[in-house]
């Protein structure tokens, strides 16, 4: 290959660019030294963009341009975005990557000469750049597609149950064999067609993997694009033989897989069940209609606000309930004023609460909660028999004991938390109605000290402040 | 550079990436998925070699270059932004160390 054409110095930068990179994911491991990862992240990614700035100087009124476009649009976003939307806005974020991906896949392989990937003797691409081209754009496109579907679900601008497509499995499985056919095909004959088509072919697969997956599973799927994204820029690396793309690929891509394993092993699922779709789709309905009413107590604001005010330890337990109605302002404000009655005031965090890896962690940090009062599943469940109130708004699931001993239940083996073996369980839920999104019953519900507060999450929690303020 | 040469680079990074992820804590997760996703817009050095592309090219790789350069900015800028902005909050008002979850980690 004749990529030697880059000079050392620069190969140097781009080695550099990836270590900040790797710095910038470490610093990640505490709170503390989080902020400076952040920065390592950035001043490495202006090395990485300046040097090649210096190798490629023609036409810069133009990049420059481009570059303060997007800058600033990307700026204004984040800035204004609501905390509560980080899950849809991650998932946009994933489709601009993987339609860049595919754009420099496409600008390529119309201009290889560029890119420095043709071979002198032939005037073809090389073989091998053939192969990473087409499976980069391919990794691109299947990103962008799905990241877009990913986007309209969670920001409920389609609905987030599964839709299910008679057949997709075989026609999913026929497309991948496409795609993977082509990009082989694509060695020997670098046509346009085959180019288009492998494109084409992704563009749909991706949309095809994500249109059957509900919504309590897009934590798997958000970070399994994550994942993508950094593959796709891995397999450009290669194509242009830079490092500083292949290190943060490589970074990106075991990220995004990790989170993916975290959470399925969150909700005891095999990473191939959630991609092959469809989880709960017959279950909600039936659940919640059969069966006689089981008799539950409701409590009201005043009683819980009582209960908590003269209990020794509160655990609340938030989910993503609490991020629908922005009840962690409130939330907050009822945990201080419990601290100021001398109540010990923990959060409880399910791996899987909300919509995306930490989402829940996010929103409890906007909201001014302490990191150090928030806990793992792991850290925290043996505290629950202990407390004397468990608080949970928003969360059904994973508090769901049948998970524990149901075996015919589709949570069955789901890591839970402990709820019921509190004192006493207070329980937000808008309505009786509603069952959670694996559409499983919660026996904690009818439990003898289980209180049921029946309301959207932000107002009870709000008049609850109101009666603890007096 | 030859492709194995390369290639070691690469199964390194996955390995480095494996074990610096794992040592990410689950608080920092959602802040982990926006700072991978301005750094894997690193893609933009292909953008930039797209958009910069001499005369004598095709000019439509070098329009989608400059559409691939636009879209990675957004990615950068925003993703670096959103996570500056998600970091400044993790705050911790006690001065007392973690209790026992520190040392279960």
């Amino acid at each position: 290959m004749e990529h030697a054409a880059t000079p050392e110095w620069a190969m140097l930068a781009y080695l550099i660019a990836g270590v900040l990179f790797i710095l910038s994911l470490r610093g990640l491991s505490s709170p503390e030294t989080s902020q400076a990862g952040n920065r390592y992240g950035m001043i490495g990614m202006g090395i990485a963009v300046l040097t090649t700035l210096i190798l490629h100087p023609v036409g810069l009124p133009f990049i420059i341009g481009a570059m303060a476009i997007g800058g600033g649009i990307g700026f204004y976003i984040a800035q204004n975005i609501k905390m509560t939307a980080m899950p849809e806005l991650v998932a946009g974020f994933h489709s601009l990557v993987g339609m860049a991906a595919v754009l420099v896949g496409c600008a390529a392989y119309l201009n290889p000469a560029a890119f420095n990937i043709l071979d002198s003797v032939t005037n073809e691409i090389h073989g091998a750049s053939r192969i990473e081209m087409g499976l980069g754009v391919a990794i691109g496109a299947i990103t962008f597609s799905g990241s877009v579907i990913a986007f309209l679900k969670l920001s409920g601008r389609m609905g987030g149950n599964p839709i299910m497509l008679p057949g997709r499995h075989i026609i999913n499985l026929a497309l991948l064999a496409g795609i993977l056919g082509l990009v082989a095909y694509f060695v020997t004959d670098q046509s346009a067609w085959v180019f288009w088509t492998i494109t084409a072919l992704s563009f749909a697969i991706g949309f095809l993997l994500i249109i059957p997956i509900g919504g309590a599973d897009m934590p798997v799927v958000i970070s399994m694009l994550n994942s993508y994204s950094g593959w796709a820029a891995a397999a450009m690396g290669f194509t242009l033989g830079n490092t500083a793309m292949i290190i943060t690929g490589a970074l990106v891509g075991s990220s995004g897989a990790i989170l993916s394993y975290i959470m399925c092993k969150a909700m005891n699922r095999s990473f191939i069940s959630v991609i092959a779709g469809g989880f709960g789709d017959a279950g909600g309905p039936v659940a919640a209609g059969s069966g006689i009413a089981k008799p539950f107590k409701a409590g009201s604001a005043e009683d819980a606000a009582f209960i908590m005010k003269n209990a020794e330890s509160v655990i609340i337990v938030p989910g993503y309930g609490m991020a629908v109605s922005q009840a962690q302002h409130a939330l907050r404000e009822m945990g201080d004023l419990l601290k100021k009655e001398g109540v010990s005031v923990k959060y409880a965090i399910h791996p899987v609460a909300g919509r995306m890896p930490g989402h829940m962690n996010v929103l409890l940090a906007e909201a001014n909660v302490s990191y150090d009062e928030v806990f793992e599943l792991e850290d925290i469940n043996s505290d629950f028999a202990q407390c004397d109130v468990a608080f949970v708004i928003g969360a059904n699931d994973v508090t769901n004991p049948l998970a524990k001993t149901d075996k015919t239940s589709p949570i069955y083996g789901m890591p839970v938390l402990d709820v019921e073996k509190a004192k006493t369980v207070l329980f937000v839920k808008r309505s009786m109605g509603g069952v959670g999104y694996a559409g499983v019953d919660n026996p904690v519900f009818y439990m003898d000290n289980t209180m049921m507060l029946l309301a959207d999450a932000k107002k009870m929690v709000e008049t609850i402040v109101k009666s603890l303020g007096h | 550079m030859e492709f194995l040469s390369i290639f070691s680079i690469f199964v390194m990074a996955c390995f480095v990436g494996y074990y610096v992820v794992w040592s990410v804590t689950p608080a920092l997760h959602t802040p982990l998925m926006a700072v991978t996703n301005a750094i894997s817009s690193v893609i933009v050095v292909g953008a930039l070699i797209a958009s910069s592309a001499a005369a004598g090219g095709s000019e439509t790789s070098r329009y989608l270059g400059l559409l691939a350069l636009v879209l990675a900015s957004v990615n950068i800028f925003g993703g670096f932004a959103v996570t500056r902005r998600m970091l400044a909050m993790y705050k911790k008002k006690d001065k007392k160390p973690a209790v026992s979850n520190a040392a279960a980690k």
